[in-house]
C-alpha cells in the first residue's frame, strides 16, 4: 500500500521547516541568523554525502576533503586578491570535482569496507598535505579579508543577505538533487546500490555511473566549502580531518539516508543539539552520546524515517 | 645507515606494531565474528589505561593494577554489549558506526568527569625502568621489550584459543553460520557477549601497557583507533594472523617513514601503504579464518 | 542585613556619581577550550582569572562581574561562532581567554572590528604582534616566540656548540624553533618535526642518540610533552644528553603526569611559582588553598588578566563605552602583576623578564619549578618593529 497522496507527515514537516528557515532572519537577532546559516551550509554538505551514500551506496569517510578543497580555494584566491564570487566559487567546485575524479577513479575500483578505508586514506593524505602548506597558514589555517563580492549585485557581508543567498542555494541544490534522483541516472545509481551485478548484466557501465555521482557530489561539497569559508572568514586543515567527515556522516545517518530531507534534518538536529546542550553544561557530550544512541536504536532510518510511519516504501 | 641503528629502529617498529596488534586483534575479532564495526574500541583502550593508572595509584603495584583492570575492562565490554550492541547485529554497518561514534563521545566525557581534564600519570613497573644491552653498543629500554613479549604472547594465546579450544571452535562456527550454531543449542547471545568482552579486554590491555609510556588523557583512543582500523583492513577483516602481520608492517613502515621522510610525507606513509594494498587486494592480506 | 544596606547605598552613590553612560556591571566573555584534549589549559586559566576577580573583591574596577564562559572546542570556526554569540546575544564588554593560536587567528579581527576589546590570556601568534597588530587587542601572556628565544639565549651564553631541536609539525612548533635559532648561533645538529599528537617517539629518540648532540631542545606542549619526557627518560637519554625546554612542556599542569622523568630539566618561563614578590606569594598561596594544587603559568596569566581588566575599568570609572579612554587605560597597565612590574610594548604585547628554571621536588615532595637564573630583562618580542601602532 503506497502512502496516502501528496500531503503526508513527511512533506508537511519539510514544508514547515523551509517556512521556518525563511523567516528566521526577520527576527533580527544576528546570532540566530549566523547559527542557521552555518546549519544550512552543513545541511548542504550532508546532502551531497547522502547522494553518494544513501542513493549511491558508496560509504565515503573522506567526504570532508572536498569541503576543505572548496574552502581553501576561496581562501587562497582571497589571499591572492581574487574576491569575486563568480570566479572563486565555481573554481572551488571545479577543484573539488577534479580531486574527486582522481580519488574516485582509484577508490571505486574496490567496494565495501575497503572503499570506506581508501576514501579515508586519501582524505588524511590531503589533510597532512594542507597542514604542511607553509604560505597558507599550515595547521593554524588562515583568515579571509572579507566575504566574496558578487559584483555589486548583493552585499553578502551583511548577515541577512548572506543567509538568504545560502537558503536559495540550498533550495536550488535540493531541487537539482530531487531531479537527479528521479531521473534515469538516479534510478540507475539506486539500482547499482541495490545490486551492481544485475545492473552490469543489463549493460550499464556501473563504474562510470558511480564515478559521475561521486564527482557531482564532490562539486556540491566544494560549493558548501566555499560558503563555509565565507561564513566564518576562516579556513583550516581541520575542515578535512576524518572527524569532520564522521560528523557529516553522523548527520546523514541521524537524519535518515535515502531521502533528501533527511540530511537537512540531521544537520539541524545535531548542530542544534550541540548548541542547546553546550549552553547548559560543558559536559554536553555525555548527554549527546546516549541521545544519539537512543535515536538510532529506537527508530530505523533516522529522524526522517521516524516520521514515515507504517507505510514504508523505500 | 649504521646496522646497529637499523636494528634498533627495526625493534622500535616491531614494538609499535605489537602495540597496534593488541588494539587490532580485538577489533578484527569482533568484526570478523559478529560483523560489528566497533568504533568505541578506542574508548576501551582509554578505559583500560585510566583504570590501571588509578588502581596503580591506590595499590602501588603495576602488576596488581593490571590484574584488576583487565577483568574490569572485560566486564565493561560485556555491559556495553548487553546494553547497546546487542540490538545492532541486524543493523546496517552505518547504524553501528553512529552508535559506536556516540559511545566515543560518551566515554571521552565520562573520563573527564570522573578523573578530571588533566592528564594522568602511570609509573613504570619497578625493575623495568632501565634498559638492557642487546649487543655491545646497542641498548634498548627494558619495558619496551616486555611490550613486544607481551604482544607476541597474546598472539600465541589467541591462536591457541581460537584453534584449539571449544570456545574457539564456537567462535569460528559462529562466524560462518550463526543461526546454525544457535540451532545446535549453543547460547549464541552469551557467546557474543563474552566475545565482545574479550575484544574490549584486549583493547584495555593495550591501553594499560601503553599507559606508562604515553599520556593518559581524554580522547587518547581516537588516534590509535584510526591506526587499528588501518591495520585490520590491511590484514583482512576477521583475520588474527592478518592483524599480526599488518600491525608489524604498519609499525615498521611508520617508524622508518618518520626517520627517512620529511614530516608531511611521513604521516602519509601508512595511508599510502593501505591504499596500495587495498587497490591490489581489496579483501586485505588474509581472509577471515582466525 | 546592614552589610547589604551599605552595599546598596554605596552602589547607589556610585551610580549617581558616575557619568551618565557608566555601566552597572562588567560583562566578560571567557572564550576558551573547555572540552576535549586542550581543556585543562582553558580551565587552568579560568581558575586563575576567577581568583583574580576574587582578590579584587569579587568586582573588576569596582563593578560586579558577569562571567559568561564559552567553549571553542579547539575549532576556530566554533570560536568565531561563540564569540559572535557573546558579542551579539550576551552583549559582553570584553572577550578574554583564547588558549590556542589557530582560534586566535580566526577570532581576533572579527571581535576587535566590532569595537570589543579582546584580552588574550594565552595565545600570542606572531602576525598579531607584527604587521597585523590590532588596537583593540591586548595580549597579557607573551608573544609565542619569546620564551623559546630566552632558552636560545641561555644555551648560547652557556657555550653549547651542538644542539638538537625537536618540535611538533605545526605553526607553533615551527615558530618555537625559529625563536630558539634567533638567539642560538651554534651548530644545529638536526631540526626534527614530529606528527601532532604522535604518541610514540622511539624512532626519533634512537636517531637522536645516534646523532650524539651536546644538548637537546624540545617544544612539546600538553599531552605530547608528557609522552616525550617520559619516553626520553626511559630511554636513558636524560643523563647523556641534557634536555632543555620551555614552560610549555614542564609546567605545573603536566608535571604530576610526568613524574620523576621531569626532574632536573631546565626550562625557560616568564614566571615561576617561587617568584619573589608580594602579589605572587599571595596568588600562589591562595591558589593552593582554593584548588589544592600549585598554579601553572596559565593560571598566573589568567590572574594577571583579571588584574589588568580591573585596573582599566577602574581608570575609566566604569565608563565602558569610552573606548579611547579604555584603550589608554589598558596601555597604562597600572596594576601589580605576579611578575612584579608589567608594561606593554607599542604593539600591545608585554615587555617582560624571562627566567631560567629547573624542575625540582619541593619540601612536600611535589614536583615544581625553581628559578635558577635570568635569561632576559625587559625583553620585547621580535615582531614589534613591523607593527605600525604608535602611542
Amino acid at each position: 500500500m503506497a502512502d496516502s497522496g501528496y500531503f503526508d507527515l513527511r512533506s508537511a514537516v519539510l514544508l514547515l521547516l523551509l517556512a521556518a528557515l525563511a523567516v528566521i532572519p526577520l527576527f533580527g537577532d544576528i546570532f540566530y541568523t549566523r547559527l542557521f546559516t552555518r546549519i544550512m551550509i552543513y545541511a548542504m554538505a550532508a546532502l551531497s554525502l547522502d547522494l553518494i551514500l544513501g542513493f549511491g551506496g558508496m560509504v565515503s569517510l573522506g567526504h570532508a576533503a572536498f569541503l576543505g578543497v572548496g574552502a581553501y580555494t576561496v581562501g587562497i584566491l582571497s589571499l591572492w586578491g581574487v574576491q569575486s564570487a563568480f570566479l572563486s566559487w565555481p573554481l572551488a567546485m571545479l577543484f573539488s570535482m577534479l580531486i574527486a575524479l582522481v580519488i574516485g577513479a582509484i577508490s571505486l575500483r574496490v567496494s565495501g569496507v575497503s572503499f570506506i578505508m581508501i576514501t579515508l586514506a586519501f582524505a588524511q593524505m590531503l589533510y597532512y598535505c594542507f597542514i604542511s602548506l607553509k604560505g597558507y597558514g599550515g595547521s593554524d589555517g588562515m583568515t579571509l579579508a572579507g566575504r566574496s563580492s558578487l559584483a555589486g549585485l548583493l552585499d553578502i557581508s551583511r548577515h541577512g543577505t548572506f543567509y538568504y543567498l545560502v537558503l536559495c542555494i540550498l533550495l536550488l541544490i535540493l531541487f537539482a538533487a530531487n531531479r537527479l534522483v528521479h531521473s534515469r541516472f538516479g534510478m540507475a545509481i539506486q539500482g547499482i546500490r541495490d545490486n551492481e551485478r544485475r545492473m552490469l548484466s543489463l549493460g550499464f557501465p556501473t563504474f562510470r555511473y558511480k564515478l559521475v555521482c561521486f564527482v557531482f557530489a564532490a562539486g556540491i561539497a566544494g560549493l558548501a566549502g566555499a560558503l563555509m569559508a565565507n561564513q566564518s572568514l576562516y579556513v583550516g586543515p581541520a575542515l578535512m580531518h576524518w572527524k569532520q567527515s564522521a560528523e557529516i556522516l553522523v548527520m546523514v545517518i541521524l537524519g535518515g539516508m535515502r531521502s533528501l530531507a533527511g540530511p537537512i534534518l540531521g544537520a539541524l538536529g545535531l548542530l542544534l543539539a550541540e548548541e542547546i546542550l553546550s549552553n547548559y553544561t560543558e559536559h554536553w557530550m555525555i548527554i549527546l552520546g546516549p541521545f544519539l544512541i537512543i535515536v538510532v536504536l529506537c527508530g530505523r532510518k533516522g529522524i526522517y524515517g521516524m516520521l514515515k510511519g507504517a507505510n514504508d516504501h523505500d | 645507515m649504521d646496522p646497529m641503528l637499523l636494528l634498533v629502529q627495526g625493534l622500535n617498529g616491531m614494538q609499535l606494531g605489537v602495540m597496534l596488534f593488541l588494539m587490532a586483534a580485538g577489533l578484527t575479532l569482533v568484526f570478523g565474528v559478529m560483523n560489528l564495526l566497533n568504533l568505541a574500541h578506542g574508548s576501551m583502550y582509554m578505559m583500560g589505561a585510566y583504570l590501571a593508572a588509578s588502581l596503580q595509584q591506590h595499590t602501588g603495584s603495576f602488576l596488581l593494577a593490571l590484574l584488576l583492570a583487565l577483568p574490569a575492562t572485560f566486564l565493561i565490554g560485556m555491559i556495553i554489549e548487553a546494553v547497546a550492541m546487542r540490538r545492532l547485529y541486524d543493523r546496517d554497518h552505518l547504524d553501528q558506526v553512529l552508535v559506536t561514534f556516540a559511545l566515543i563521545l560518551f566515554f571521552n566525557e565520562l573520563v573527564r568527569i570522573i578523573w578530571g581534564p588533566q592528564a594522568h600519570f602511570m609509573a613504570l613497573p619497578d625493575g623495568l625502568t632501565g634498559y638492557v644491552t642487546l649487543f655491545p653498543g646497542v641498548i634498548y629500554p627494558a619495558y619496551r621489550l616486555i611490550i613486544i613479549g607481551a604482544g607476541l604472547l597474546v598472539a600465541l594465546l589467541l591462536y591457541l584459543l581460537i584453534m584449539k579450544t571449544r570456545l574457539g571452535m564456537l567462535i569460528r562456527a559462529g562466524a560462518s553460520h550463526r543461526e546454525m550454531v544457535g540451532a545446535l543449542g549453543v547460547n549464541i547471545k552469551l557467546l557474543y557477549t563474552v566475545l565482545f568482552g574479550i575484544g574490549s579486554a584486549l583493547a584495555g590491555l593495550a591501553g594499560m601497557m601503553a599507559g606508562p609510556i604515553l599520556s593518559i588523557e581524554s580522547g587518547m583512543g581516537d588516534s590509535v583507533l584510526i591506526l587499528a582500523l588501518v591495520v585490520i583492513v590491511i590484514g583482512g577483516l576477521g583475520s588474527i594472523r592478518g592483524a599480526l602481520l599488518a600491525s608489524i608492517m604498519v609499525g615498521v613502515a611508520d617508524t622508518f617513514g618518520r626517520i627517512l621522510l620529511p614530516p608531511a610525507l611521513a604521516s602519509m606513509v601508512i595511508y599510502f601503504l593501505m591504499a596500495a594494498i587495498l587497490y591490489r587486494r581489496p579483501q586485505g592480506l588474509f581472509s577471515a579464518n582466525g | 542585613m546592614i552589610k547589604r544596606l551599605v552595599g546598596l547605598i554605596v552602589t547607589g552613590i556610585l551610580l549617581v556619581s558616575s557619568t551618565v553612560f557608566a555601566a552597572d556591571k562588567v560583562k566578560i566573555g571567557y572564550l576558551s577550550t573547555m572540552s576535549g584534549p586542550g581543556a585543562s589549559l582553558g580551565m587552568d586559566i579560568l581558575d586563575g582569572f576567577k581568583l583574580g576577580i576574587k582578590h579584587c573583591g569579587e568586582k573588576l574596577g569596582g563593578l560586579p562581574v558577569e562571567l559568561i564562559v564559552g567553549d571553542d572546542q579547539l575549532k576556530p570556526e566554533v570560536g568565531v561562532q561563540v564569540s559572535t554569540r557573546m558579542m551579539e546575544k550576551d552583549k559582553v564588554d570584553f572577550v578574554t581567554g583564547i588558549v590556542f593560536s589557530n582560534v586566535m587567528m580566526a577570532v581576533a579581527k572579527p571581535i576587535t572590528d566590532s569595537g570589543i576589546f579582546l584580552i588574550s590570556a594565552n595565545a600570542g601568534p606572531s602576525p598579531l604582534a607584527g604587521a597585523g597588530c590590532l588596537p583593540n587587542l591586548f595580549t597579557v601572556s607573551w608573544q609565542n616566540d619569546q620564551t623559546h628565544e630566552a632558552m636560545g639565549k641561555y644555551l648560547q651564553d652557556k657555550g653549547i656548540k651542538r644542539l638538537y631541536l625537536m618540535a611538533p609539525n605545526y605553526q607553533a612548533g615551527k615558530d618555537g624553533l625559529e625563536g630558539v635559532k634567533r638567539y642560538f648561533k651554534g651548530e644545529i645538529v638536526a631540526e626534527v618535526y614530529t606528527e601532532i599528537n604522535q604518541p610514540d617517539y622511539a624512532a626519533e629518540l634512537t636517531q637522536l642518540r645516534a646523532a650524539n648532540p651536546e644538548a637537546v631542545f624540545v617544544f612539546y606542549p600538553g599531552g605530547m610533552g608528557i609522552n616525550f619526557i617520559k619516553q626520553y627518560a626511559q630511554a636513558g637519554l636524560k643523563e647523556k644528553f641534557p634536555l632543555y625546554t620551555t614552560a610549555f612542556t614542564t609546567n605545573q599542569a603536566v608535571l604530576p603526569a610526568m613524574g620523576d622523568a621531569a626532574l632536573g630539566i631546565i626550562n625557560a618561563s616568564f614566571w615561576s611559582p617561587d617568584l619573589d614578590n608580594a602579589v605572587n606569594k599571595k596568588f600562589v598561596a591562595d591558589f593552593q588553598a582554593a584548588y589544592n594544587h600549585l598554579p601553572s603559568l596559565f593560571a598566573a596569566q589568567g590572574y594577571d588578566t583579571a588584574l589588568l581588566i580591573d585596573s582599566a575599568v577602574r581608570q575609566v570609572n566604569g565608563d565602558l563605552n569610552a573606548k579611547d579612554k579604555l584603550r589608554a587605560a589598558f596601555r597604562k597597565a597600572d596594576f601589580k602583576s605576579v611578575r612584579g612590574s608589567f608594561r606593554f610594548n607599542h604593539n600591545h604585547f608585554p615587555i617582560q623578564d624571562f627566567y631560567i628554571r629547573q624542575v625540582v621536588k619541593d619540601s612536600n615532595g611535589v614536583l615544581t619549578n625553581k628559578i635558577t637564573g635570568v635569561a632576559f630583562e625587559g625583553h620585547a618580542d621580535a615582531y614589534h618593529g613591523q607593527c605600525a601602532m604608535q602611542w
